[in-house]
């Protein structure tokens, strides 16, 4: 392993462990679908860096896109005038 | 079972997990380290198949049946979440829907990148033999896609161009068709989801005609996901938009309001 690919793994696998906490931490659930949604991004960066673009683009196809869409929408449902 | 009970029987559990995961991970092999017995393995079987993306060759030749199991897992949970999420008699369905205010610019984008998108989506199911992706990766890229119809603010628009009952239709015949497929090889071949189509000699490797079954199954797969995901979605957005309970009608809360 060189040094350089070392740094990139590491910069990655902190990037994501400051989003998923800031996820954790987010309070109000539709503007946690939104920092999940970044946290997908950032998830298959780490993929990325690592070697796996499979699994990235699965990553951010469901974990960027369609779980935070399907938050967002439930949201909507639950709180529009029922 | 009182709090504090709760509390014991969590921090015990915790910790037994804590020492089997720490104990599992020391055992593990080092990151990053020269020697991959798996992976000698699954690369040679791979260019035997003439399958380029390793990955591919793994999850639909060398384990199609986990392949096989995980889309069964998705189209069950979609039946499921579908059969839930059905309007039930009290809901109007019926409410007209009229395209949403947006600016210009998010309209004009939201068209732009849906044709870009589509482009993406399928260059990614039809080459997943080739290059990174495949049948789910590029199924989940379409499904999402095509709702940046919405985003562009035109809900009626979205709900002409996918006839929910169309997509039904697409994501029974995947799954079953990839079936089909595997009994194919059951049949010709003595073994269940065996490559039974000619994958090409070397000078094939790497070619849109080549790896056998692979390419095949990943369209099937593609179909499968792309309309597992719009029929789920589907699911959610009709509730979400066009159902409204009897009870007490409030206004709702429409995207970009007064300009």
């Amino acid at each position: 392993m060189t040094g350089g690919g070392d740094v990139v793994i590491a910069l990655a696998l902190t990037l994501v462990a400051l989003a998923g906490t800031t996820v954790i931490m987010t309070d109000a659930p539709e503007r946690q679908a939104v920092t999940l949604s970044v946290f997908g991004v950032l998830l298959s960066l780490l993929f990325l860096v690592l070697q796996a673009p499979d699994v990235a683009l699965s990553e951010i196809g469901v974990g960027a896109a369609i779980v935070p869409l399907l938050v967002m929408l439930t949201i909507r449902t639950m709180r529009g005038g029922r | 079972m009182t709090r504090r009970y709760r509390m014991m029987l969590f921090l015990v559990s915790a910790g037994c997990l804590g020492v089997l995961m720490a104990m599992a991970f020391l055992a593990m092999p080092g990151f990053g380290q020269k020697s991959h017995f798996y992976r000698d393995h699954a690369v040679a079987a791979s260019v035997k198949h003439v399958t380029a993306n390793v990955v591919e060759s793994v999850t639909f030749d060398q384990r199609g049946l986990d392949t096989l199991g995980e889309e069964v897992i998705l189209l069950v949970s979609v039946v499921g979440a579908a059969a839930l999420l059905r309007p039930s008699k009290e809901e109007d369905e019926k409410r007209k829907l009229q395209p949403g205010r947006v600016l210009e610019g998010t309209r004009l984008m939201g068209y732009l990148m849906l044709a870009v998108t589509m482009l993406i989506g399928m260059d990614v199911v039809i080459h997943g033999h080739l290059t990174p992706g495949g049948g789910f990766q590029g199924g989940v890229i379409l499904a999402t896609g095509i709702h940046l119809v919405y985003l562009a603010g035109n809900y009626p628009a979205l709900e002409r161009l996918r006839p929910e009952h169309v997509f039904e239709v697409g994501e029974a015949v995947g799954a079953a068709a990839f079936a089909i497929l595997a009994m194919a090889g059951m049949i010709v071949a003595g073994a269940f989801l065996a490559n039974v189509i000619p994958q090409g000699d070397s000078s094939a490797f790497g070619h849109l005609l080549s790896a056998g079954t692979v390419p095949l199954l990943n369209v099937l797969v593609g179909l499968e996901v792309a309309s597992s995901f719009i029929v789920l979605l589907a699911a959610f957005f009709k509730q979400a938009l066009a159902i409204r309970g009897g009870a007490s009608p409030q206004g709702t809360v429409d995207r970009g309001g007064d300009r």
